[in-house]
């Protein structure tokens, strides 16, 4: 970790979506960061910082009618990891979901307010889906590998997707592996199916698979919703140790885990934000009678 | 009161239990005499072909020529069917797993029910209007030729492959696709990376099928590409021997020698529509399993 992050990453980054903006039908562009990828190609997954910040700020998403965000205000702080609670269909996945665009997929869903990546609207004109979607990594609650792929194809499709040198892949690949805690399990059968691996490697592999193309920001929907205790202790402890490099955000319904895992701990509920703050504080002073009911298993 | 009754009384079962059990053993046993009927159709089918066929089959059967009098081949016919198969199958495939392509993954509600629709009625159009179509599209003022059945052929074959491939394009889980989109993959991309891998044994198991279907098609050919030579004709823009219509025309013949090839020539057929569904089986099985992994 010695790299410093420098006003010059920063500006380059926020270019690489801007720079988008006239010629949004080309192909994807090469390698992510261009001068952290050609000066040191191995590693330029250790020696990403979390510098990112999200902040959305008057959130609305809708499904047709249905109203399923409503105004939210919130920051993901790089460094720190943001857990987001409440019942289910409080619309924290929804909102998270807004975050990578992936909401705009889903054929009758719509969403309103800003999306900021430091100062740049990822709901903007012109910002490209695809490279919002780059600097945006998501997992989902289901491990969800590309069933024909391998392994080592699973990790790399992303950078495939992006062009990516072919003598870089390799390298990025067994970082990003590494870096989800994954390798010393894999290390020789990398050419298996993906679906080969048990259900927690295969949330490992999908969070590998989300790292190696070295976004910004990483959101983790319910990652640990369909694992056993074991299992997710190793996701947990893996979010514990990629906050240094990536902004995370973690949708749960699990309050334990918002305790383990986060610095700071949202409470949503019917689709509005109700509280946010330390997680220590949540869960022990909320200034919100709600938030204390949830916590304290009142509802929910 | 039921407390006062033995348990022998509740549970021994009455005269309406004895009923119902009468009336669920007539329904199981109809149920499994219509099964057998099917079964047992294909049985004779199959039997009765092998039977009156098999013994036709020798090499001069599958090398010799077609003949009008005497004892010849479906040589042929064997090359000019493949040749049809073939092209009908360049035409149908592409633009099948296209639509298919369109309709589960891009079209909108509305406009993929259309389509499907429409592709329904198009795969419940008899075949012998299909024949007269094409017949009058391209060979009236023209000449019978080899792509005039290709074309019919391939439009038996087009909202097969179509609507199979459809299917199981849609089997693929949503969570995979948006994981390509998610990681970054525009639409078309994660269609051609994620999707369609995923899908690709039970897609051509669909093409299969359809080969399978349009290589036992007579209706379409019987107008179009039918007045053919006895000798060996490769180019499409000639009529082409092909087999269901030898079989036709054999069959037609007053020579008991030419029943008995009629014969021989529909065992090759039924042996070949066999062995592409029994590949495309096991195909779909293989697609089925690495699926009911992912879901």
């Amino acid at each position: 970790m010695d790299y410093e992050p420098s006003d010059v990453t920063v500006v380059d980054r926020k270019d690489e979506i801007t720079s988008r903006i006239p010629r949004p039908a080309e192909a994807p562009a090469p390698a992510s960061p261009p001068q952290q990828s050609s000066e040191t190609p191995a590693s330029g997954l250790e020696q990403m910082h979390a510098t990112r910040h999200i902040r959305l700020e008057d959130l609305h998403a809708y499904y047709g009618s249905n109203h399923a965000v409503k105004g939210v205000n919130l920051s993901f702080e790089p460094g720190k990891v943001t857990a987001i609670i409440g019942p289910s269909g409080c619309g924290k996945s929804t909102m998270v979901r807004c975050v990578n665009r992936m909401h705009e997929e889903i054929p009758g869903a719509r969403s309103q307010g800003r999306v900021l990546l430091d100062d740049v609207d990822l709901h903007g004109p012109g910002v490209d889906v695809v490279a919002v979607r780059r600097f945006v990594g998501m997992v989902f609650q289901k491990a969800n590998p590309f069933p024909t792929m391998s392994i080592f194809d699973n990790v790399a499709a992303g950078l495939r997707f992006t062009g990516t040198p072919r003598d870089e892949i390799t390298d990025r690949v067994n970082a990003a592996l590494e870096a989800a805690g994954l390798w010393d399990e894999v290390e020789g059968r990398l050419s298996e199916p993906g679906m080969s691996l048990s259900g927690g490697q295969q949330q490992r592999l999908c969070i590998a698979r989300a790292l190696a193309v070295e976004p910004a920001v990483l959101l983790m929907d319910e990652p640990c919703s369909a694992l056993d205790p074991v299992a997710t202790l190793k996701i947990e402890e893996l979010i514990g140790q990629l906050k240094q490099r990536v902004t995370i955000a973690v949708v749960t319904h699990n309050m334990q885990q918002a305790g383990r895992v986060a610095d700071t701990t949202a409470f949503m509920l019917s689709g509005e934000l109700v509280e946010v703050g330390p997680t220590e504080k949540m869960f022990t002073n909320p200034d919100d009678e709600r938030t204390e009911q949830y916590v304290t298993g009142k509802f929910g | 009161m039921e407390a006062s009754r033995s348990a022998q009384a509740l549970l021994g079962g009455g005269g309406n239990m004895r009923r119902r059990h009468a009336i669920n053993r007539a329904v199981e046993v109809s149920c499994w005499t219509a099964a057998l009927l099917a079964v047992a159709v294909l049985a004779i089918v199959l039997v009765s072909i092998a039977l009156k066929g098999a013994g036709e089959i020798n090499l001069d059967f599958l090398t010799q020529n077609t003949s009008s009098f005497g004892v010849g081949g479906i040589g042929n016919a064997l090359v000019g069917t493949g040749i049809l198969i073939g092209l009908a199958a360049l035409m149908a495939i592409p633009v099948g797993i296209l639509i298919a392509i369109y309709t589960s993954e891009f079209a909108g509600r509305r406009s993929g029910f259309v389509i499907r629709y429409v592709l329904d009625i198009l795969n419940g159009v008899p075949t012998i209007i299909t024949g007269i179509f094409v017949f009058a599209l391209l060979v009236v003022g023209h000449q019978q030729s080899g792509w005039a059945g290709a074309v019919g052929l391939a439009i038996v074959m087009l909202p097969l492959v179509a609507r199979s491939c459809h299917e199981v394009l849609t089997l693929v889980p949503g969570h995979v696709k948006e994981a390509g989109l998610a990681l970054g993959a525009s639409r078309w991309r994660t269609t051609l990376s994620v999707t369609v891998p995923t899908a690709l044994s039970g897609m051509i198991t669909g093409a299969l099928l359809a080969v399978a279907r349009a290589v036992g098609e007579t209706a379409p050919l019987l107008l179009v590409t039918s007045i053919y030579p006895d000798l060996l004709v490769t180019d499409p823009s000639q009529p082409l021997p092909n087999v269901t219509v030898t079989i036709f025309r054999y069959s037609e013949t007053p020579d008991p020698v030419k029943h008995a090839q009629a014969w021989g020539a529909a065992f090759i057929l039924i042996l070949f529509v066999l062995a592409l569904s029994i590949v495309a089986r096991s195909l779909s099985a293989r697609m089925r399993r690495r699926l009911g992994a992912a879901r």
